[in-house]
This record gives structure tokens, sequence and C-alpha cells, in this order.
């Protein structure tokens, strides 16, 4: 989309004006992310996660291509294969390293923007397809985050590809034979090992598709704001291209210093030590627990420890697991503020710093040994983590007084006073 | 309508919780988890500082081979070093010709190509160190990965070699099943107190350093817990190299990545 | 390019002071331009990842022992995961290749300059031919050894003398002849 005042393309040289008749691809990058790409021009850090986790994608897939180029399917050699690229292949090391902790980074940052749509409310209409693939890009690189866990077939790797398929098991009279059709055999081994590489391998050209129908999608209603009040005029925006390449680029730096500050010094800080251990079938590690990105959900999972009514705790565990994300779905309609930003929504405000604390905590539980006090107070994050998207906010959406809004973004930023002075 | 719904599902899986949270709670009140002698007498690892730490860390390569050395005389009669080539030790300051007979000290089958043999014979350089057959009971773990496989990594190894000692008395007065089993060690710094490997530096001159160094208990299992800090990790130094590199160029990259988005901003009040 | 747009924006009035104008562009182009470095840097490990590993470089060395081979005979062995002919010449063969002019090969070579002083019947080549690549026949005296009485490539034709030089067919080179040295009289290393 684009809004009338949006600057138009005029190639200048004649192989550009020949490229535009023939093949206007240049066109096409100057509208989606070039100077003819109008954007809100109060967009806060906040908004800089969004390019940021396409340079996380970016990452992965380079890294993981040239991985692949080394790397053994085979569940008799996949360990050293891993440990043969941490060795010998030329920076082998730089490129493993790059891609475990590239998937931390991915979802670091994916996480923030996530949480920048709840506080911001820009799930809500006119861009909840937006929020929808969202969450389908978040549920892929779930699938693909596990799946390349399993690869390096190391005791975490084995025992995480035998437990996560497990929670199949859960589903009532087809558990077991889909359990057993997703390994490809009764417990993990060749192929599923296989399977799950040709998966891995795939999955993030899906997300990347995905990505850019999301940006697609982005680009019918136009970037929101920190305001959450619609552009209305030619002052409320400014082109994409120089003002948000350059305030990305800066974002990009820092994010870059973090990522590598982790990659070079502190490479197996978000890895678990059991992973350089060979897998071994015949034994458990002592403490199994997912990649940190999954402890929340992992807290939810363990949360049920009885059967409810005529439900067992365990497809009660998997139920849940898998609903605290697909609530996520249909956040857009059961938020029914009319106002979108947090910033003028008091109640909606504290409620997202709960819910922010809540989820910090269930990280933590999830990340913890399966004992108490950890379950008790992980079913208390639960229920509030239940209550918060299901209850609350529907109730409080439809309660609270919204405070007063500013008229524009313009306003907003420049205050009433400059407002006529602007738009003469 | 959906509102309604999704306030009716919120309410099930909270009921669910609770119901477990409860069950729960109550357990945990009526019969508190009674506690257990690993949780009372288990020791986090000893302190332990190498050349290799922190971000400017590099090898000891003196410590290194003498790590190596205690390696070769007592640890290879049951470990493995299965990740680790002969020719890798060049890297700790052995030579070509060093290597070479370290390599040709071991037995390896090599598979001939021209008649299909499988034959023993010496190692060469480019052979990994070759498969240890253990005669006891269980599985002595592989050593190549080991310092990056425990929590703590080289301090858990340094504490656990260097922290066998006698079940305490209080801890047998306490917890009477805990009694360590026959055939196993009491080391607090193990996961569960009993190891099955014997103590395998119980003397100060166990092996005799070349380098002048006195090669009492506690120094040679710090100095094995530098060698398998380095077998675990041997791109070590390159990492920490390159990794100041790298941070340092992107600091100034950043840097004017900020002075060119202040730049392009300046005047633009947002 | 950011520069010109950062001028042309209707709020921001062009800075009129050449010093001013040249410090901004400059801080944006050198920002772009520290983006490039980095990202040609990144190109380094993308680009040597693939070169041959440690341990691949490592297998580049192979021990042959000839105490077995008799005149006339050869074998093959092994080097760098490639074929290797060791092949000791009969004095006839030694003759035949001495007898051709030099001048008249596509690869001119002589039969002294491709083996060791002394140890002309050890003749020691690599067992690819340099035209594509095939193993070539004629290591055993049953196989074809074509018109020249050396190798004969199967795959397109090629024929080497007595001396594993390219005599006729595609091939442009004569059979390459490894770096090695005889650490005894009967056993070389080859690489």
């Amino acid at each position: 989309m684009s809004f009338p005042w949006a600057q138009h393309y005029k190639p200048s040289h004649p192989l550009m004006v020949y490229l535009d008749e023939k093949l206007p691809l240049p066109r096409f990058v100057y509208n989606a992310v070039g100077a003819g790409y109008p954007v809100p021009r109060n967009l806060n850090y906040a908004w800089n996660f969004g390019v940021l986790a396409g340079f996380c994608l970016l990452i992965q897939i380079v890294t993981g291509i040239v991985l692949a180029m080394h790397y053994a399917s085979n569940a008799g050699i996949a360990f050293d294969s891993t440990e043969h690229i941490m060795r010998d292949v030329n920076y082998g090391w730089l490129l493993r390293y790059a891609h475990a902790n590239g998937a931390s980074a991915f979802f670091a940052v994916v996480y923030i923007h996530i949480f920048r749509g709840f506080f911001y409310g820009s799930y809500k209409p006119p861009r909840e397809m937006i929020w929808l693939l969202g969450v389908v890009i978040f549920l892929l690189m779930m699938a693909t985050a596990f799946m390349g866990y399993v690869l390096p077939w190391g005791q975490m790797s084995y025992w995480g590809a035998q437990v996560i398929t497990g929670l199949f098991s859960a589903i009532p009279l087809i558990g077991g034979a889909l359990h057993t059709w997703l390994l490809g055999g009764f417990a993990p081994g060749d192929a599923a090992l296989n399977r799950f590489f040709s998966l891995h391998f795939l999955l993030p050209f899906v997300i990347l598709g995905v990505v850019i129908l999301h940006i697609w999608s982005l680009h019918i209603p136009g970037s929101s704001n920190p305001t959450g009040v619609e552009v209305k005029t030619e002052s409320d925006t400014v082109p994409f291209h120089p003002y948000y390449t350059a305030k990305d680029g800066f974002g990009l730096g820092v994010f870059l210093i973090l990522y590598c500050a982790v990659v070079f010094f502190a490479p197996n800080q978000f890895g678990h030590p059991d992973n350089y251990i060979p897998a071994n079938p015949m034994q458990t590690p002592a403490h199994i627990v997912p990649e940190w990105y999954f402890w929340p959900f992992y807290a939810i999972l363990r949360a049920f420890t009885q059967d409810f009514f005529i439900i067992p705790a365990k497809l009660m565990g998997v139920l849940a697991m898998f609903s605290a994300i697909l609530v996520w779905f249909f956040l857009p309609w059961l938020d029914r503020s009319p106002v979108r930003s947090g910033h003028y929504r008091p109640l909606h405000r504290k409620f997202f710093w709960v819910l922010v604390i809540d989820v910090l905590a269930l990280g933590y539980c999830g990340g913890a040994p399966a004992r108490e006090p950890y379950v008790m107070i992980s079913q208390v994050l639960a229920i509030y983590y239940f209550l918060h998207f299901l209850v609350i906010l529907p109730i409080v959406s439809s309660l609270e007084k919204p405070e007063p809004l500013p008229f524009s973004i313009t306003e907003a930023v420049l205050g009433k006073d400059d407002h006529a002075v602007l738009t003469a | 309508m959906i509102r309604i719904f999704s306030i009716l599902v919120g309410l099930f899986f909270s009921a669910a919780l609770l119901f477990s949270f409860g069950k729960g709670a109550y357990s945990y009140i009526s019969e508190p988890p009674a506690a257990t002698a690993v949780n009372v007498y288990h020791k986090e690892p000893k302190e332990l500082a190498l050349a290799s730490d922190g971000p400017l860390g590099k090898f000891d390569m003196q410590q290194v081979q003498r790590g190596f050395q205690v390696y070769t005389e007592v640890c290879s009669n049951c470990h493995m070093l299965h990740q680790v080539a002969f020719r890798d030790l060049k890297a700790i300051g052995y030579n070509d010709d060093e290597v070479k007979a370290i390599a040709a000290k071991h037995k390896i089958p090599h598979y001939d190509p021209k008649t299909g043999e499988v034959k023993n014979d010496n190692g060469m350089p480019t052979d990994h160190f070759p498969p240890v057959v253990y005669g006891g009971q269980g599985t002595p773990p592989d050593l190549s990965l080991i310092a990056k496989a425990r929590e703590g990594g080289p301090a858990y190894i340094y504490s656990v070699l260097t922290g066998y000692q006698d079940q305490p008395a209080d801890l047998l007065a306490k917890f009477p099943d805990s009694k360590t089993p026959d055939g196993l060690h009491y080391n607090p710094y193990f996961a569960n107190l009993n190891i099955a490997m014997p103590p395998p530096l119980t003397s100060d001159g166990q092996v005799s350093y070349k380098d002048g160094t006195k090669p009492t208990v506690d120094q040679m299992a710090q100095d094995v817990a530098a060698f398998l800090v380095w077998t675990a990790e041997p791109k070590l130094e390159n990492r920490h190299q390159a990794g100041w590199a790298v941070l340092i160029f992107l600091i100034f990259a950043t840097g004017l990545a900020y002075m060119a988005y202040q730049n392009v901003w300046a005047g633009k009040k947002h | 390019m950011a520069d010109d747009a950062v001028i042309d924006t209707p709020e921001h009035a062009p800075v009129v002071t050449d010093g001013g104008v040249r410090r901004r562009d400059f801080i944006n182009i050198a920002a772009v331009s520290a983006a490039g470095v980095g990202a040609v840097s990144v190109l380094l490990p993308l680009v040597s990842q693939m070169a041959p590993s440690a341990d691949v470089l490592a297998e580049s060395s192979t021990d042959v022992d000839l105490a077995s081979i008799q005149v006339g005979q050869g074998i093959k062995a092994v080097f760098r995961s490639q074929p290797l002919f060791v092949r000791r010449l009969t004095p006839k063969e030694i003759a035949a290749a001495d007898a051709v002019p030099v001048a008249s090969l596509r690869d001119p070579e002589t039969l002294a300059q491709r083996t060791k002083p002394g140890k002309t019947e050890w003749l020691i080549t690599m067992a690819v031919c340099t035209h594509l690549g095939c193993v070539p026949l004629g290591i055993v005296s049953t196989e074809n050894r074509g018109e020249f009485g050396g190798y004969f490539c199967p795959c397109h034709g090629s024929q080497y003398d007595t001396a594993a030089r390219i005599r006729k067919g595609p091939a442009p080179k004569n059979l390459e002849v490894p770096d090695y040295a005889f650490t005894t009289d009967t056993a070389i290393k080859v690489g």
C-alpha cells in the first residue's frame, strides 16, 4: 500500500529504466523498504526488532547451508561429524557456534517483537492478518529449532526427540501410532534423524515465505506506531529510507555486538552440557530440559500433574502447552478496546507488565528441575497466563477507561502548538 | 460470543491447574519432601583458575603438556580420547617427530585398500586416539569433550579428582541407607556422591614432570583439567583472537552507524 | 544512498556551509563502507570452509614398500585418496623411453627428469589421466597398454609411453609425478 504522498520511484540511469520495464525489482524494493514506503515518524527502538528478526533468519539460513555441507545425518556418525566441524573444518567452530547461538538470538529478538505487539496492540484490526502470520512464523520457528537441536545427536538431542515426539502420544486413540509414525520407529534413530534433518533444512525456507507474506500484509495498512493513532497526513510519516534504514543499521550494530560477544566468548552459555555426551538410548540425563526459549511452555506442560475428571494429566499438559500459543491467534478478537496502544490504556498496561514477569518466571521454573516448589510456582504462574489472555484481556478491554489520545502522530511528536505550522 | 467462550476455556485451564496445585500443595505440606544425602552433602566444584579462562584466555602449553602426560600415564588406562587425533598434538607444542613417536606407541586397526584387510599396526599422526578396552564394570566416559559435558567444566574435573574422601560420619548417622556401596567411592563433588572410578591420583610424584614442576596430586589434577579444556575446545585461542577483532570492528562500525543515524534524523523531531 | 535524501528532506534545510555538507556525507559514506567491509569479511569463513579440512590435509603422505616388486611389474598404491602407479621398468622399456626425441613430445620431459637419479627403473606417477581424471590401464602387463607400451586410458583413448608421457589422444600433459623421496633403497615416501 501506499499513502498518496509516498515518493515515486524514478529511475534515471538508462540501465535502471530498462530494468524497470523488464523486471521492476528495484521498484519493488524501493516501495517495500525504500523511500517509497512512508512510515510513522515516531517509532521507538521496539520497532527495530522486526528487521533484526529478518536478519537472524538470514544468519541461520547462511550458516545452516554451509554446516549442511559437512554434517552427516546418520545416527552412527552425526555426533562425530559435528565434532569434525568443530575441529577440522576451516572456521567450522565459528559457523557452528554462530548457528547454535543464532537460534537463541532469533528467539530473543522474536520474543521482544511479540511482546512489542502485546503492549502496543499491534494485533488489532486492521493488522490482524500480520499478527496471524506472525504466530504461524513463531510456530514454524519452534518446530525448526526443535529439529535442529536433535541433529548433533547428543544426549539432550536424543532425549529431546524422545520427549517432544512423546507429546503426540497423549492424543487419545491414535497417539501411540502417531508417535511411532513421527519417529519412523519405536525410538529415535536413523529414520527420525534423517527426516528431522530434511525438515530442518526445508522449514527455514517455508519461514522465509511466510515472512514475505507477513511483510506484504504489513504494507497494506502500513506500520503501526507507539501512539496507536493511524497515520493521517504526510507530516505523520517519514520515508523508510533513509530514516529507518539508518535507525535499523544502528540497531543491527548493537545487536551484532551482543550476538558476537556470546558467539566468541560464551558460546556454550545457552547450551546444555549433556549435549556434548553422545546419544545413549540406555540412559536418560538426570535433568532433562529443552533450550531456554521453550522453558515457559515447558513449565506449562509440567504444571499439569493431576488427571482432571476424565482427562489424563498428560493430555491436559499437552493441550495447555499448545493452547498457550494458539491463544495468540484469537488475540485480535479477544481484545475489544477501541484504543490500540498500551500508552493510553492504564489497566492493560499494568496487566502487560504482570504478564512479562509471569512469563519470565515461568521460564525460570521451566528450566529448573521438575520438583517442588518449582512445580507449584509454575502452576500459579500458568493460571495467570491463561487468565491473562482468556479472561482478563476480554474483560479489561471492555471495562477500562482509556486516557485521551493525541489527535495525530504529528501532534504527539511536536505538541499541539506546532501542529498548525507543520500542516501549513 | 468468542469472549464468553474464551472465558470458559480460561476458567477450564485454571480449574485444572488449581486442582493440580491443590493436590501438590497438600502433599507438599502433609509430607514435606525429606532431605536426601545428595542435597545435603553434594558440593559445588572448587574454584580453579586456568590460563585459558576469560575472554583473553590462552592455553598455558607447559601445563597442557603436563596434563597430557598425566592423561597418558594415568587416565588413558580406562578413558578414551576419541575426538582427538595425534596430529592435533602439534597444537600443544609437539613437533612432527614427537607426534609420530606418540602415535606409534598405539596399535590401531588400519584398513588396507589394496587387500581389503584390516591390520593392527602402529598408529600414524592422522589416526585418532584408539578405543580403550575397559575390563571392569561400567563404562568410563570418553574424555575428549568432558570439560564441556559437565556442569562446571575444568573446575568439576579438578574437584572430582581431588575430592575423594571417607564418607563423613554424620552422613551415615543421618542417612544410614546412604552408605557408599561396595566398589564405589565417596566423592562429594560427584552428582550422586558415589563414583565408580577409584581415586586415580593417589600420591604425590605419581608422574614425574620434565619441566621441574612438583607433581603433587593437586597439581596433577589441575594439569589434566587444563589438558581436557584443550581437548574439548582446541580452537579456543582462535576464537578469542577472532572475537576481539570482530568486536572492535563492530563497536567502531556501530559508532559510525549511530552518527549516521543522528545525521539522517537531524532536525526531524520524533 | 542516504546522503542526498538527507539534504532534500523538506523540513531540514540543506546545510549551506561546504564543510558541514562534506562532514555529513562523509559520516554516511563511512558507515555504509564499514557495513560493506563487514559483509566482505563474513565471506572469509563462508568461502574457506569449503577448502580441505585439517583431517583431509593431514592424509597427505603415503609410504610404499618396493621390495616385492619385480622388474616389469607394477602396483597401484593410494595417495591422497587417489590411485598411484608404482612401476619397475624393464631395461627395454627404459631404452624405448630414452629413444624418443624429447622435442617431438607434447609435454617434453625425459625419463631421467621423471625419475630419481640412479633409480631410473622406478617410475612413480599418479594414476590419473591428465585429460579428465580417469584411471588409465596398463599397470598390469595383461591390461591394454596402448600403442606405446605405457598406459592407455579407456575413457577417451589417451595413450602414454613407458615414461608415462602423453603420446596420443586428448590428454594435454604427461601423467603427474608426485613429490616423493626414497627413504631406503626399497621404500619411498610420497607427499
